[in-house]
Formats: structure tokens, sequence, C-alpha cells
């Protein structure tokens, strides 16, 4: 009876994680095999793909990709703790509600619908353009499409609603107690947020930090439709290479390089979080 | 409450401030299309000098979302309700029973949040096309279940940790059987959290783009893919006008289940303390 139970509940889902585990494994055959132009089929083992891969169009890709990670990870986290505090700490009900669903609604967007919206403002005749030669600032538009900038504030704005939820849940799991301990042995509220709050949100802003820098990583859209193949990144040029060159060993080799990036440096992050934890004695 | 009237007058000020200035760039770009979908030239530009409707009626028109849309449905109906059955099934064994690799199993189904959605999809294609599995609505729901189901064990997670174990003993000493007791104490329990985590899974499939540009075909296009390969091909405003309706949809669907089960509960930011 509990075997059979077991059987039922689990069985699923280990059929999906087998999925998981054959397309990752695909992945990974595909990028030590020879490319055959002009087919599906591919060739014998080879090293070539990873060989070739410090040209310069695929190191720019690469530190670009890395670069924006970084950058949208910070300024998502500098932006979105305000809002997540504010969303834990607003006493009014109706202001709560307004907080939480204007800043999770681009979660459930789509990465298309946000980033239109975003070539919208940042276009050549979009609002920002607009607004400022309407004001009379400028003569000629100022160039937002195709940049790293544009590309950059676009990103960040995709990954703010979950960094938010994140750092809500943890706030919202800090015991008040300890604040107002901290407040009643004389310390005021700067140094009660960055002695108590902020220490105690850890570990929101490590999962933020995580989840930030994958899918800053796994994003497509935003860098081919606003980058316009100007800002490469990894995921353009795995596109690029699977789709218009048919070429899926050198595709699948990207892939490979990319997840072992991402996997070191969520290694590292891991790493100085123990480092972090032992100095601090907990 | 204390901690706040204590504040100096500044503080009290720039605070909101800060939070309406934020909360102002979230909602810049959404403000924009909406301005942009009503404009009548063809073109996004800034001010609009004439509004028109034309884009709105050519989104409800043109046979490729309306293609999309079905297909849209299709896959989302079908990985968000597989999804929730999975996670659930699999979060009620993980809580009670000891079973082998369970760790290994959780580590690999939540792998998705951090592997790139690109390097699935290419694996997916990679293997249909190695095999001869054809690339049809199967392999895409497949790929979404894969995607959204972190986000349905999450959510489920959270509503069994706030579940009272003794509701379960109770049923199981007066008799009832595992099954019985899963079926009228434990899940009806979990309701609440379940269509949260369902409801996530099927935005979030609905939306769901990069992979499933590798895995779709131009019978399985999903809407998404069908509003890249728009932008591609036309400037006009008619992906703006798309956009606001999806926008209106959603975040009225949130409000909602905002107003009738409280997302702050399901999404597990109350504040307990």
């Amino acid at each position: 009876m509990r075997s059979d139970l077991r059987a039922w509940l689990v069985s699923p889902a280990a059929f999906i994680a087998l999925g998981i585990t054959v397309s990752l494994l695909a992945v990974l055959q595909f990028s030590f095999r020879t490319f055959i132009p002009g087919s599906l089929d591919v060739g014998g083992l080879t090293l070539a793909n990873f060989t070739g891969m410090g040209k310069s169009i695929y190191f720019d890709a690469f530190s670009n990709t890395l670069l924006l990670s970084i950058e949208t990870t910070v300024f998502s986290l500098l932006v979105a703790y305000p809002l997540a505090y504010a969303l834990v700490r607003v006493q009014s009900r109706a202001l709560k509600s307004f907080i939480l669903v204007v800043s999770i609604t681009p979660l459930f967007l789509g990465e298309i619908v946000r980033t239109y919206s975003w070539i919208a403002v940042l276009g050549s005749n979009g609002f920002i353009n607009g607004t400022l030669r309407a004001l009379g600032l400028i003569d000629g538009p100022l160039t937002l499409m195709f940049t790293h900038v544009g590309v950059l504030v676009a990103l960040v704005h995709v990954t703010i609603p979950v960094v938010v939820l994140m750092l809500a849940t943890a706030i919202s799991h800090i015991n008040r107690d300890f604040e107002k301990a901290a407040q009643s042995l004389g310390a005021g509220p700067i140094k009660v947020f960055v002695t108590v709050t902020l220490p105690l949100s850890m570990p929101g802003i490590l999962a933020s930090i995580t989840t930030s820098f994958a899918w800053t990583f796994s994003a497509f859209a935003t860098p081919q439709m606003i980058g316009g193949g100007r800002v490469p990144t990894v995921s353009t040029l795995v596109y690029q290479l699977g789709f218009s060159s048919m070429n899926f060993p050198l595709a699948a080799s990207l892939s490979v390089m990319g997840l072992l990036l991402t996997a070191s440096a969520l290694y590292a992050l891991g790493f100085f979080t123990k480092r972090l934890k032992a100095i601090g004695g907990h | 409450m204390k901690i706040q009237s204590s504040l100096p007058l500044s503080m009290r000020i720039a605070g909101p401030m800060l939070i309406a200035v934020l909360l102002a760039f979230v909602l810049l770009p959404v403000v924009v299309v909406t301005i942009a979908s009503f404009n009548a030239k063809a073109i996004i530009s800034f001010p609009p000098e004439s509004y028109s409707l034309n884009w709105f009626a050519r989104v409800f028109t043109y046979p490729d979302f309306r293609e999309g849309f079905r297909a849209s449905m299709i896959i989302t109906g079908w990985s968000s309700f597989l999804a929730l059955v999975i996670g659930t099934g699999l979060a009620i064994a993980v809580k009670s029973l000891e079973f082998k690799g369970k760790q290994t199993l959780l580590a690999i189904l939540h792998s998705p949040l951090v592997v790139p959605h690109f390097t699935l999809g290419l694996g997916l294609l990679i293997l249909v096309s190695q095999t001869s599995v054809q690339r049809h609505y199967g392999i895409v729901i497949l790929c979404h279940i894969m995607l959204v189901l972190p986000f349905v064990l999450r959510s489920v997670y959270v509503s069994m940790e706030n579940l009272d174990a003794r509701l379960e003993q109770a049923a199981a000493s007066l008799g009832a059987s595992p099954v019985k007791v899963l079926f009228t104490v434990t899940i009806p329990l979990l309701a609440p959290g379940l269509f949260g985590g369902w409801l996530f899974a099927a935005i979030m499939s609905f939306s769901e783009f990069t992979a499933s540009l590798f895995v779709t075909t131009q019978a399985t296009q999903t809407l998404p893919v069908a509003m890249y390969n728009y932008v591609r091909e036309y400037a006009d405003p008619t992906l703006a006008a798309l956009s606001v309706v999806y926008i209106v949809v959603t975040a009225t669907v949130l409000a909602f289940a905002n107003y009738f089960l409280g997302l702050g509960k399901i999404l597990n930011i109350e504040d307990n303390h």
C-alpha cells in the first residue's frame, strides 16, 4: 500500500527530472561533435568547438554577458530592497496591495511585452527622446537603443519583481523583537537598519543574487531586441549559431561554457557566503 | 508605529518619495506602451499627434496572434495542470516519505531556476532532431512543465509548512487510510496554496519565450513567439496594443487573486511578527 502510494507520488516527478537530465546530456554530447554544414547530423568527436572559443567574438559575448549579469544584479538589488521593505512594513492594506501588484505585474508579462515596452521608451522617437525634444533640451535623438545601457535598464526592470518577492519573503520573516531590542538599547533608526534588519535579510539577498544572475544570463529577447546585434551576449550567439547556421555543436559548446560559468559564479557566491558566516561567528 | 514615528522628518518624507520614484520606474514602460498603442501613426512616436483604435482591431484579426493564442492556451492549460499534479505529489512524498535519491531528485528538478532557458530549449531541440519524435505539443508541454515546476513546488511547500499535522493524525487515528487522509484532509487544506501555485505556473507558462522559441514549430507557435516574429517584420504599434491587452488582463487577474486569496499569504510575504 505504502510503496504503491510512493510510486504514484514520485514517478511523474522522476520522469520530468529524467527529461531535464537527458536534455542537458544531449547538449553536453553535442558540444564534442563535429559540425556537418547543411545537415542536422553531426560527425565524430572533436575538441575544436572549445579550442576555437578564444576568438574575440566569443570572448566578447562572454565578458559582456558576465558584466551585464553583475551590473543587473547590483542595480536590481538597489531598486528592489526599498520596494520589498515598504511592501512588508507599510501599514495601510490598500497601499500594500498597490505596491505588491505594481512591483510583481512585470514578472507575469513575459520578456517580449516588457522588452517591447522599453523600445517605446528608449527608441529614437520614443518617450525619452520625444520628451527631451519637446522640452527643447536636444536637437537630434540620443542613442539609447542598441546600447549597453539600454539593455541594462531593461534587464534590471525584468529582474526587479522576482528580487522584490525574495527580499520581501526574507524581510517578513525577521523577528521584529530584535529591532525593538536594538532600539530600546539606544540605536537610531539607521543603525537598527544597518546592524539588525539588513544582516537578517541576508538569506533573501543571497537568493536574489543567484536568481538575478541566472535570469540575466538566460535572457534572450531583451539583448536581442534592444541590443539589435550590437550588444553581443551568449544567448544571442547560441540562437544565431543554432538557427541561422544550424551549427548545433558550436551552439551546444557555448551553452556548456555558459553553464560552467554560471555554476562557478554560484559556487563562488556560496563560498563567500560561508566565509561571511564564519567571520560573523554564526 | 514606534519605529517610524521616531524617524526625523526628512527621512519620513524621503522614504515615501524614494518608493514613489521606484514604482514610477517599474510603471514607466507600461504607461508609455499604453499611450503608444493609441497612436494613429504607423510608427512608435512620442507624443502621439492623433489617436486611433486601429491597432487594437489588428491585434484581434491578425491570424498568427489568434493561432498563437490558441496554441498558448493548450500548452499553458496542460503544463500548468500537470505541473501542479506532479509538484503536489512530490511535495507530499518529500514531506512524509523517505526514499532513495530524494535530494538528487529535488536538485535536478530545481535546476531550471539556474540553467539558462536557451540551454534547455537547445537540449530538447537536439533530442527531437536526433529521434523520430515529432516536434508537436507534447514536447512544448514537457518543456514548460520543467520550467514552471520549481515555482509550483515552492508554493506547495509554503502552504504545507502552515499545515497543522495534527489534523492529518486525527483523521488517521479515526481509521482513515493514507489515501483517504490525502484526499479528504491534506489536499483540501492545501487548496489556497495549490491555487496560487497553479496560477503562478499558468502565467509563467503563458509568457515563456526563450525556450519556446527553440521547441515550437509554425504549428505550435505560442503567442510570445508570434509576437517576437511580428516585431521582426513590422514596426507599427500593433504590438503595443497587444501589450496593453496583455497588461490589463494580467493586472486584473493579479488584483482579483490578491483581493480574494491574499497574494501576500500565497507568496509567503505577510509580516508575521
